[in-house]
């Protein structure tokens, strides 16, 4: 289960008014039906998503273990990806790399743009022009991915070939920033458009926690003479931590786990393409290949290894998530 | 599935509906069904659901066939849910779907696992013609010509320039610029790229290095996704070159190279690839119609690189209505009409030839 925002958070549904209401004979006190009925739905709902994950999960597992079995490669470290026939290879490396690699650009970009943004929407943007602007920002979340992909394709791609081609020129003896012969869809373009596409996710959360700085803090930095700089790093971010780090995974989530985009734009590698750590070069997250390929799923075999694919998807979300959770239980801790 | 004795009768009140030209002219009295009673109209106007499943790569000449004979006979639905061949095969063979599409003819295991199902032998009816382009993007060259063996080289990394003395010399007067050549593939799993490259390993021998595969075994180049991935990144690349159905080719603007088969550079238009097509050797026996495509062929003026769809099914349909509504469904698509209509969908029209025999293979089902 994942909250949306760690300011909101309600630690456990709570039915029972406290004290106050008597614990027996509650028949006749008006609203006792009404808890009952709202607790129940609560709970209800709750229950309902742990489920449902939890038979995700479960249904990931049944469905990958008779291929995984099969597999005569290293699931972890190989770079294979044949999975038909009776001795299927395939192993998840190259997925992994360019997943992760692509989402941490992305989250690079996105993170300290959008908190920017939601400090500027917040403390700076006269009246007049928060509320359009925050609008804007956030109907960047209502564009269909496929938009952003062939958006990114046609339009965006020469914008940023060129800076690549700078990169590439300049940092080339990185071997992050080292040439290959990829024309289209790079790790490194993959993760500026999922910036885009994650930055209203980041924006509107901080945006709305840090909306929610009690003025007493912000007003108490000022009357001892910060500047408007350090008021907002001494009150505003602060408090706003723990908000900040949901947005950011709930972001990641999203990059991490984006298909169509991503399948649009990507260059995927031919076989036995040497490796590199560029990010320059081609590749396919676990999503795009899943997506690219789900048309071919003509055997239970063939889909296991998919679904492998996806299992792993699906952990890596899920202990991320769990990071952010650590993360911000110990941030309250230390607030409260 | 379907209440056929009911699609029957409601298919009499249907005879206003207009028959089909090429239909109508035949004599189409099959087996009558279970009201023993039949008009010819209505014989050409099934009612109910036909399902059929298979290849995508005929996906959009079988919709666009759908729709018209859905126009022409509105209490007929055809369902065609294009998962790819062997799903087709496997649903057919299992009596889920009444007919499958199909890039490939029928292994011999198919086809008695069909033979089965049906209580009669299976049959591969040649139906949709797709050619595939080797589709480029050159400034500066408006035409160019290729033989299987040069662009055996070209997609297997060992041509890595356009104006490659190889190259040039297929093309005498030609100024080929020195722009690298960008190779795409498909990155998914696809007919188109089976097809081509069983073709560069039949005609081009020795100098081609790929394996034929639904995936690409190439070692150089990008994969993009489907065809219009491969051909909006071609569009978007100078020097960049693949292969893609030919309508993706067309409506992107993409240079289409010409093959030289050996008796001179063939472009590829309808005619050139209905040429190829007639030139197939049947591999079946009566009216079962696969088709040998050689690959290698000299002949004439004609487009070597196709892939051929056929449909499969039962020659004898153990419901009588059911087989009627596959045959004037079937009928319908084989009709010249609509043939010369899939032109615009990027596939060529059975020639005529090829189109009688699968129309007789099609009044013979039962």
């Amino acid at each position: 289960m994942t909250t949306s925002t760690g300011a909101t958070l309600v630690d456990e549904p709570a039915p029972q008014p406290d004290g106050a209401a008597p614990r027996t004979g509650g028949r006749a006190a008006p609203g006792r039906l009404g808890d009952l009925l709202f607790g129940g739905a609560a709970k209800g709902a709750g229950i309902v998503v742990v489920a449902i994950v939890t038979l995700v999960g479960v249904f990931l597992v049944s469905q990958a273990i008779p291929a995984l079995t099969k597999n005569q490669a290293s699931f972890l470290t190989s770079r294979e990806w044949s999975v038909g026939g009776d001795a299927p290879r395939f192993g998840i490396l190259e997925l992994l790399w360019t997943t992760v690699s692509a989402s941490i650009i992305a989250m690079l970009l996105a993170l300290p743009i959008g908190v920017c943004v939601a400090l500027f929407i917040t403390e700076y943007a006269p009246r007049w022009l928060a509320r359009p602007a925050a609008n804007l920002v956030d109907l960047l979340a209502a564009v269909p991915s496929i938009v952003y992909g062939l958006w990114g394709l046609i339009v965006f791609r020469p914008v940023i070939a060129p800076l690549e081609q700078w990169l590439t020129d300049t940092l080339g003896w990185i071997p992050l920033f080292r040439p290959t012969g990829i024309t289209g869809g790079t790790i490194f373009f993959i993760g500026i458009v999922l910036a885009i596409m994650i930055l209203p996710i980041v924006t509107a959360i901080s945006r709305e926690v840090f909306a929610q700085t009690p003025t007493p803090h912000k007003e108490g930095a000022l009357a001892l003479g910060a500047t408007k700089w350090e008021m907002i790093r001494t009150a505003v971010l602060p408090f706003g931590k723990p908000g900040v780090i949901s947005a950011a995974m709930l972001a990641l989530g999203r990059a991490l786990g984006e298909t169509i985009a991503v399948t649009f734009i990507v260059s995927t590698l031919a076989r036995g393409t040497d490796w590199t750590w560029s990010l320059f070069n081609g590749g396919e997250t676990f999503a795009s290949r899943i997506a690219n390929n789900a048309a071919e799923f003509d055997s239970p075999q063939k889909a296991g290894a998919f679904i492998a694919a996806g299992l792993v998807l699906f952990v890596l979300t899920f202990v991320v998530n769990a990071i952010a959770r650590i993360v911000i239980e110990r941030r309250k801790a230390f607030t409260e | 599935m379907t209440t056929t004795r009911a699609s029957v009768i409601s298919a009499i009140a249907l005879t206003g509906a207009l028959a089909l030209t090429a239909c109508g002219s035949d004599n189409n009295a099959g087996p009558a069904g279970s009201g023993g009673s039949s008009a010819a109209g209505a014989a050409d106007c099934p009612s109910g659901t036909i399902k059929a499943e298979g290849s995508s790569a005929q996906k959009n000449a079988i919709e666009a066939a759908i729709k018209s004979f859905q126009t022409k006979c509105a209490s007929a639905t055809v369902n065609y849910n294009p998962s790819g061949s062997g799903a087709g095969i496997k649903n057919f063979n299992a009596g889920q779907v009444d007919f499958a599409g199909s890039d490939s003819a029928l292994k011999d295991e198919e086809a008695k696992a069909a033979q089965t199902q049906c209580g009669a032998p299976a049959w591969n009816l040649p139906m949709v013609t797709g050619p595939i382009a080797i589709a480029y993007n050159v400034k500066g060259v408006s035409k160019l010509i290729l033989n299987a063996e040069v662009a055996a080289k070209i997609f297997a990394g060992s041509i890595t320039v356009w104006n490659d003395p190889a190259i040039a010399a297929l093309n005498p007067g030609a100024t080929l610029p020195a722009t690298p050549i960008k190779v795409y593939f498909r990155s998914d799993e696809s007919g188109t790229t089976e097809n081509f490259t069983k073709y560069l390993k039949a005609a081009a021998g020795s100098a081609a290095t790929i394996e034929p595969a639904k995936k690409w075994g190439g070692t150089v180049g990008e994969g993009k996704e489907k065809s219009a991935g491969v051909a909006s990144a071609v569009k978007g690349q100078d020097g960049g070159v693949t292969y893609v159905e030919w309508s993706y080719a067309t409506q992107n603007g993409l240079g289409m190279a010409a093959i030289n088969t050996g008796s001179g550079a063939v472009e590829l238009t309808g005619a050139s690839v209905g040429r190829m097509i007639e030139t197939a050797k049947q591999k079946g026996s009566g009216n079962d119609l696969s088709l040998t495509l050689d690959y290698a062929t000299k002949e004439p003026g004609a487009y070597p690189i196709n892939l051929v769809t056929y449909e499969i099914v039962c020659s004898k349909y153990q419901d009588a209505a059911k087989g009627k509504a596959v045959k004037a469904f079937l009928k319908h698509f084989v009709s010249s009409d609509v043939q010369k209509s899939l032109e615009q969908a990027g596939y060529a029209p059975l020639p005529a030839s090829v189109a009688t025999k699968v129309a007789a293979a099609i009044d013979a089902i039962g």
